[in-house]
């Protein structure tokens, strides 16, 4: 029988209490050779986590309505008891700032560093999707950037025009990353020595781009030299732009004609921090299931060095429970799948393949079976993201223990169709399925500019390209509407499916529409 | 690696900005949902904020998303009796149920089609009292006047203890320190730099005196430099406070009220609502705000507010009591000089026939020209009578802080109020 010495009992914390927790779940953590960023771990109130909330996790914002209506939502939601506050709110920097509410108790403070503090500070410092897409030291200083850039922009140009610039480029900012280019990594002080620069120099590639407007004497453009003047060849008669783009917002930021160049820079933070969120969009499986595996091993490991009393480990593991819980489809409380419950199924469930397989897992994962499961859970953390890491770690174990089945609802067939359900023939099946509903691309419609008439209308015309006929919810007619007042002239959207034009949207409205409603 | 912040007293309301942009951009919506709660509310019900909800789709951030149709395969959990192949109706009949869980449906607001929020008292008062403003909200000239504030004016050599400011006490203690102590430590470094160069001499050449008198001279300038003292009666500083003469920021409110048989307990709740919304809007605008509550039938009485708004009497009505009622108590208790007097007279309209002449030349004569305000409410669905016609008159005579207006029914409170007191084009 292990001789207990629990570091504390009870459901009051200390700051020494905290401290020793949080040595002994570092050690721990080094012994299982967690990676993690320094941690910065801030005690506050129900009112600072609620705005902290409120600003989507960010330390610093700036000023937006938005902001606003989701601070109200969660104090709402808060005040009525819907919903007890996230415990913890962890954010991707260097160091790793990790929230704790004043009024967890003790069993929560130390859940949430060893979820929080051990758990998403190593994936955010070791997922190859953060690596590429955000730099966690200098993420701070450029919000801090950011603010006071809108700040000014606000005493200058008034709230009003800020607000609405800033309505339109969110609209879009789920379309203001290069997916397939390795971007530049955002530092504030770079921001700040640049940005003056940039300005003008945006503007006069601007100009050159919109050269043929009227004003400019013929004879000029015409001029021989032009080919020197203009590398892109634009007015040679060839489509702008000559490759479809599909990050919007940055098409815009360059090529916008009508836009002033603080306004360039606004859609340019907008961007940029749509960037920086763009791994953690792609990761939520992942990441959460990730922190969860580690706070109950960590939290297990505590308790099995005697350095935690019953009561406390009683209180973490009904925590825990319902935090995994995984209602089913037909439950009221179903509302999709709970990516906890998945990540730490998928993360489990390796564990398990490595440590004891089964002849099936050696059939399913012949490279995993056997090895160290350390490094392999290492490896799925490093290299994936919740569409890879599903498809390539899916058992056919966490397949029948969640009972998942596929359904396949098409509008062109007046009954749904179970397609597959766990067994023999269905776990590939539902692992690609699942995979895909992952995917980025499928969550959120494809949607690429195509060509900006930059000779006649200037009208811009985006494609959308559908994916098994979906089509697009009605708020495309406001998003348009928002992408018409940053580009200044008519803005037309196709849909294509198999090469073919199935639906056209534009705006303004044409003017017939206008007259019938 | 780890370190712990403590963040608890750090400001709160770091939302506070963000939240008010939210307000300020749904303006309309919230100002309608607060119109709606004043005049559903009960009339002791002013002093809590008011939830508000707003259409979702009014307050949307719009993106590019899937919308329903297509074909979809959808992964849920929870399997029980479905085989592959397995067919059936569509539930809820619209394209494919509630999607694929993890598209994003419910980031926020749980799918709600209103969105809900509650607005604190002083939010909801902003909305309820927004673009209104007191009539002649003159601060009383500063001239007679009695009142003070205390008002931090610098530092002073001399005061109590209780106002000693210690960061300025120490600075000056350290400056004169500085002061007093610089020539001694000079004429004491010289003194033993003498001295050791007295002792380094050739022990022939020593000259016994000299040395026993610059010890001398250093044991002397050493008790000096001690004796200087570490703070001193002229170091000490004091915060100090002056007394500065303040506008008048009290007002007093004369409600009138006819109880005579012709006004029922409907009226009365009218009457009260519209009391009751005045002196909220006075309070917001004074630091002080007292009530005074005088009921008239045909005589005037000076009642507290429980008989005021409940006890019944019966009788005819003589308007210019109360008015007389309310001439008396100013001179006794409310100098002009000192209060700002408001006056709100509800009534059904009735009074004694020739008693409205009476009324006209009681306001006109010594009423009005103290008063900052005179507002009357007239509670009936009636023609106008005597009393109407001869406030019209006052009205014409004292147009801008003067005025009247007709309430039919409770809805009409909340209307009639802002019309009284709309903020008016910057006259002066």
């Amino acid at each position: 029988m292990l001789d207990r010495k629990p570091i504390a009992t009870g459901s009051d914390w200390s700051f020494e209490v905290l401290a020793e927790f949080e040595a002994e779940i570092a050690r721990l953590a080094d012994e299982y050779r967690l990676d993690t960023y320094p941690n910065q771990i801030e005690i506050i109130t129900t009112e600072q986590m609620m705005d902290a909330y409120a600003s989507v996790g960010m330390p610093v914002g700036y000023h937006h309505w938005s902001f606003g209506k989701q601070f109200l939502a969660v104090e709402q939601a808060y005040r009525r008891g819907q919903m007890g506050l996230a415990y913890e709110l962890v954010i991707n920097s260097n160091p790793c700032i990790a929230y704790l509410m004043e009024e967890n108790t003790l069993m929560m403070q130390v859940l949430v560093m060893a979820h929080a503090c051990y758990g998403h500070n190593s994936f955010f410092k070791g997922n190859y999707l953060f690596q590429t897409w955000t730099d966690a030291g200098s993420i701070v200083d450029y919000l801090l950037f950011a603010r006071r850039y809108i700040a000014e922009c606000e005493e200058r140009h008034g709230v009003t025009a800020v607000e609405q610039l800033l309505d339109a480029c969110h609209a879009l900012q789920n379309h203001g990353v290069d997916r397939y280019k390795r971007p530049s990594p955002i530092s504030a002080e770079e921001e700040i020595r640049r940005q003056k620069e940039r300005e003008s120099h945006l503007q006069a590639q601007v100009n050159t781009l919109w050269r043929t407007i009227p004003g400019r004497s013929p004879a000029e453009t015409d001029s021989p030299d032009m080919d020197e003047e203009d590398p892109l060849g634009l007015h040679a008669g060839a489509r702008y732009p000559p490759e479809p783009q599909e990050n919007l917002l940055y098409f815009i930021e360059k090529n916008a004609p009508l836009l002033a160049p603080w306004q360039r820079e606004v859609v340019r933070i907008v961007r940029k921090l749509a960037q920086y969120f763009y791994p953690q969009r792609q990761t939520q499986v992942m990441n959460e299931g990730w922190a969860t595996f580690w706070h109950y091993t960590l939290m297990n490991r505590l308790y099995d060095d005697g350095l935690v009393d019953e009561g406390l480990i009683l209180e973490f593991l009904q925590s825990h429970t319902s935090v995994v819980q995984q209602p089913a489809f037909d439950s009221p409380a179903y509302n999709g799948i709970n990516p906890y419950a998945l990540g730490f199924a998928i993360f489990s469930d390796l564990r398990r393949i490595c440590e004891s397989p089964t002849d099936e897992d050696r059939l399913w994962f012949p490279d995993l079976a056997d090895s160290d499961w350390r490094e392999t859970l290492q490896f799925a953390m490093h290299n994936f993201k919740d569409e890879s890491f599903i498809q390539q770690f899916l058992s056919p174990r966490v397949i029948r223990e969640l009972k998942l089945f596929k359904v396949v609802d098409d509008d062109q067939d007046e009954m749904l169709e179970v397609t597959a359900i766990h067994d023999e023939r269905g776990y590939q099946r539902i692992r690609e399925a699942l995979a895909s509903q992952y995917a980025l691309a499928v969550r959120e419609p494809n949607i690429q500019v195509q060509a900006a008439d930059i000779r006649g209308d200037r009208s811009l015309t985006l494609r959308h390209i559908q994916d098994n006929r979906r089509p697009l919810a009605r708020s495309v007619y406001p998003v348009m509407r928002h992408l018409h007042q940053l580009w200044g002239f008519p803005v037309k959207l196709e849909s294509v499916q198999d090469n073919e034009i199935v639906g056209r949207y534009q705006w303004p409205l044409p003017e017939d529409d206008d007259a019938a409603q | 690696m780890s370190y712990f912040i403590d963040r608890r007293a750090n400001a709160k309301h770091k939302s506070a900005v963000n939240r008010q942009r939210f307000l300020d951009r749904y303006r309309g919506h919230i100002k309608r949902s607060v119109e709606e709660a004043v005049n559903r509310r009960s009339i002791t019900d002013m002093e809590r904020g008011e939830k508000v909800s707003i259409p979702s789709r009014d307050i949307s951030e719009p993106v590019f998303q899937h919308g329903p149709g297509g074909r979809r395969s959808i992964i849920a959990p929870g399997n029980r009796e479905f085989v592959e192949g397995d067919r059936f109706k569509r539930p809820g009949g619209s394209g494919g149920g509630d999607g694929s869980g993890e598209g994003g449906a419910s980031n926020q607001g749980e799918g709600m089609d209103e969105f809900a929020f509650s607005l604190t008292r002083e939010e909801f008062l902003d909305f309820v009292f927004e673009g209104l403003e007191l009539p002649h909200l003159e601060r009383k000239p500063l001239v007679d006047l009695e009142e003070t504030r205390p008002v931090r004016a610098g530092l002073t050599r001399d005061g109590v203890p209780a106002r000693i400011n210690i960061v300025r006490s120490m600075r000056e203690a350290h400056a004169r320190r500085i002061a007093m102590r610089g020539p001694i430590r000079r004429a004491l470094r010289e003194a033993q730099q003498a001295l050791e160069a007295e002792e380094h001499k050739d022990p022939a050449l020593r000259n016994p005196v000299r040395i026993q008198e610059l010890k001398d001279e250093i044991a002397r300038l050493e008790k000096r430099l001690e004796a200087v003292p570490f703070i001193d009666t002229n170091d000490l500083r004091y915060n100090n406070v002056i007394q500065q003469p303040q506008p008048s920021s009290k007002a007093v409110m004369f409600c009138v009220m006819d109880v005579s048989g012709s006004m029922t307990q409907a009226h009365k709740d009218i009457a009260k609502r519209f009391f009751l919304l005045l002196y909220l809007f006075l309070e917001r605008n004074y630091e002080r705000v007292e009530l005074v509550f005088v009921r008239h039938h045909t005589a005037a009485r000076e009642v507290d507010e429980e008989e005021f708004f409940y006890s019944r009497e019966t009788g005819g009505t003589i308007v210019s009591s109360a008015l007389t009622l309310v001439d008396e108590i100013i001179e006794a208790r409310y100098p002009p000089s000192q209060w700002n007097l408001y006056v709100a007279q509800a009534s059904d309209g009735d009074n004694w026939d020739d008693d409205s002449l009476t009324c006209r030349d009681l306001l006109t004569r010594s009423l009005m020209p103290r008063l900052q305000y005179f507002a009357y409410v007239e509670i009936t669905p009636h023609a106008h009578q005597a009393l109407w016609e001869e406030y019209e008159r006052v009205e014409a005579e004292y147009a801008d802080r003067f005025a009247m207006r007709q309430i039919i029914e409770a809805g009409d409170i909340y209307p009639v109020f802002r019309e009284l007191f709309q903020r008016r084009a910057a006259s002066s």
